[in-house]
């Protein structure tokens, strides 16, 4: 783990040049390691904090402000659910429920193997399709029936 | 230019892509490889084309035919009837009961709409700038650099009427000439793309659809109030808005038409994108502009406005994405042809997503002024199953509901405020007899309480104890006097919050307690859910023992 982190350090290097490192970067530059490490640890942040001169609290401040990022690792397969209002009225508190009974966790959690994870998500921008969920962002499966969950999980156990 | 017998234009908006639209056209394509027809046939990749919920969907011209929910093996079949033998498949069309309507024109869904800011959604290839100028790109922007004086476009704006598209429906002449008549030596042009109400999806279409309209209605705005630079805030979970709003500026820099010296004159805008990192608040202005500069996003006093003291302190003309869309055609077309449309005072369309209880969801584009009724029953083909409606959402976490008995209301800015709803960014939530208002209620406040950013008390504790107050309510503990500690808290908050998030934060409660009290009264004093959805903790058995009959049947 640390050893990999060694090797990713230039990397960050590449993100922070691209960007720039000005202090109205450093969201651009949190997404794009983010996007390349899987989440921010508090290691990287300082990292980051030191190589763009800002403050390690200003880093933290931002990271912990905004949903989009991670301070942990997450699942092989994160389930995002639509809480949408389209979703909610067309019965996307059911679809939440299902997948909460077939892995034994509460959304927001990680399945023990570190498997699934599952959370809730606002607005996927689907609402034609509710109740809509995507799996690791890019799978989206849509006018969903609890009935078809556990077949859904299957294809990525 | 290649002449082709057949244009295919397939819908590769987000919801028919996610729906499968891909594997078609993968294997329409193998099918006119081998039927010979690839020379003969062009396939278009549009964007959304708005009835999402018949997705993939494909249209043919000339003819104008419409196939709608297309699997890959559908490929086969169109290809071999209609492109070799002329006669279009009519079990795959667009159908009502009767039978297929033969062309687009003719599908109601359609047929009720009034296209100026999606004039180009579902019609050319987004990824392709010579696409959109041959149906007039950048023509408004070229006629603004060469014969009017900033001045002369700022006023001609002020005469079209435009309102604010974001939802609160500020006149957007007014906004750029505050910031046009600043003194300062940079200004700044914003476009607000973080869309995100859930239920609302007009913005990311545009973005996927048409990305030139809004760069042009930029640098429109760019070029009257003489800003050099430009920033788009887009919302992170809109991966291939990002990635074609990318492609489109790289286009344009390419044409001219942005960057240096624009065609030819002494005008320069430079744009770059910005991409959220999921923060709700961030759609208010000042919170918006904030995370530009690389902080949290919380919202700060105004005044000042961001048109006078805006990104980094410089004014600042921030709008919406659908308020940037209709600048071209303004500029094009003439603010007296814009004024044609919709209402006095309300002037022009408005986009909404329509989705919900409703038979045929997806985006529309309405002048404003149209009915509800309209919007529900002829565009979106009433409710399903026949069952009854409820009311209608507009506005998200900051609106209300517009209760049945105000079908008839017209969709305008003060109409709906004086509902006790909004306008809002557009989405628009259908609801049947099987929706609990005061579970919806619940459900946009557990929204506010996650997104409140926590700088203002009001805003932050206050819609806690709403929310307290509403799961009492809910789960069956609820008592005499709930419903008027809900309407003072709730107005309290609605006086005392510093930004429009916390401003209008407790609308959904007030809103569905002005029109459905007795809902409200029926949880707290007959402990009973009228439409059985809340769980209330007496006559819960009695529920669930229904519901394992109906299972077990």
């Amino acid at each position: 783990m640390e050893t990999s982190r060694e090797e990713s350090f230039p990397q960050i290097d590449l993100v922070i040049k691209r960007e720039g490192n000005k202090v109205e970067s450093l969201i651009q530059v949190l997404h794009g390691v983010q996007e390349m490490l899987g989440y921010l640890s508090v290691e990287t942040q300082d990292y980051i904090a030191k190589e763009m001169n800002i403050p390690p609290s200003k880093v933290f401040g931002i990271v912990s402000f905004y949903n989009f990022f991670k301070t942990t690792k997450d699942a092989d397969h994160v389930i995002m659910v639509c809480m949408g209002t389209a979703c909610y009225v067309k019965g996307a508190a059911e679809v939440m429920k299902k997948f909460e009974s077939e892995l034994h966790i509460r959304k927001g959690q990680i399945t023990p193997d570190k498997k699934f994870s599952i959370r809730e998500v606002r607005c996927l921008g689907a609402c034609g399709m509710a109740p809509v969920i995507s799996v690791d962002g890019t799978d989206i499966y849509g006018r969903l029936t609890p009935e078809q969950i556990p077949g859904i999980l299957s294809k990525y156990q | 230019m290649k002449i082709y017998r057949i244009h295919a234009l397939i819908c590769a908006g987000g919801q028919c892509i996610s729906a499968g639209g891909d594997s078609f056209e993968s294997a329409l394509k193998k099918e006119l490889q081998a039927a010979d027809l690839a020379e003969e046939i062009q396939i278009v990749e549009t964007g959304c084309m708005g009835s999402c919920e018949m997705g993939p969907m494909m249209v043919i011209y000339p003819e104008g035919v419409v196939y709608v929910r297309l699997k890959p093996e559908d490929a086969e079949i169109i290809t071999k009837e209609h492109f070799l033998k002329g006669r279009p498949v009519e079990h795959l069309m667009w159908r009502k009961e009767e039978g297929a309507f033969p062309r687009l024109e003719e599908v109601p869904f359609f047929a009720h709409q009034t296209k100026l800011v999606l004039r180009n959604c579902g019609l050319i290839n987004p990824e392709n700038i010579e696409e959109y100028i041959a149906r007039d790109g950048y023509q408004g922007l070229a006629k603004a650099i060469a014969d009017k004086d900033p001045k002369l476009v700022i006023d001609e704006i002020k005469k079209s009427g435009l309102r604010g598209r974001g939802g609160a429906g500020f006149p957007t002449g007014r906004k750029w000439e505050t910031a046009y008549l600043q003194t300062s030596d940079i200004k700044y042009v914003v476009c607000n793309a973080d869309e995100g109400d859930p239920g609302a999806y007009m913005d990311r279409s545009v973005l996927e659809g048409d990305p030139h309209s809004v760069i042009e209605g930029m640098a429109i705005a760019a070029y009257a109030i003489g800003a050099q630079k430009g920033y788009v805030y887009v919302r992170a979970e809109y991966p291939l808005a990002i990635k074609r709003l990318t492609h489109a500026i790289k286009q344009a820099k390419q044409s001219g038409v942005l960057g240096q010296q624009i065609l030819g004159s002494d005008f320069s805008f430079d744009l770059e994108i910005r991409v959220g990192a999921g923060a709700f608040v961030c759609g208010e202005e000042t919170a918006l502009l904030n995370s530009i500069e690389g902080n949290r996003g919380e919202p700060k006093k105004k005044p000042p406005f961001p048109a006078e003291k805006g990104l980094f302190g410089k004014p600042t003309v921030i709008n919406n994405v659908e308020t940037f869309a209709n600048i071209p055609v303004i500029m094009t077309k003439g603010a007296d042809f814009f004024q044609t449309i919709g209402v006095p005072n309300n002037t022009g369309t408005k986009v909404f997503s329509l989705a919900g209880k409703v038979n045929t969801t997806g985006l529309i584009e309405v002048p404003l002024g149209i009915s509800l009724r309209k919007i529900i029953f002829d565009i979106g083909g009433g409710i399903p199953h026949n069952k009854q409606f409820k009311g209608a959402l507009t506005g998200g976490p900051s609106g209300g509901v517009i209760p049945a008995t105000h079908i008839d209301t017209p969709i305008d800015y003060e109409s709906l405020n004086s509902l006790g709803s909004m306008m809002g960014s557009g989405g628009l939530i259908v609801m049947d007899e099987d929706s609990c208002m005061v579970d919806i209620a619940k459900f946009f406040l557990k929204f506010t309480v996650d997104e409140s950013c926590g700088k203002c008390t009001p805003c932050r504790e206050g819609t806690k104890q709403m929310l307290n107050i509403l799961e009492k309510i809910t789960s069956g503990q609820g008592e005499e006097g709930d419903i008027e500690r809900l309407e003072e808290l709730g107005n309290t908050i609605k006086q005392t919050s510093l930004c429009n998030l916390g401003q209008s934060a407790p609308n959904p409660v007030l809103s569905t307690i002005r029109w459905f009290r007795n809902e409200y009264e029926s949880h707290i004093r007959d402990k009973k859910c009228l439409c059985n959805v809340c769980t209330l903790s007496s006559p819960v058995k009695e529920v669930k023992k229904h519901a394992r009959k109906k299972i077990s049947h």
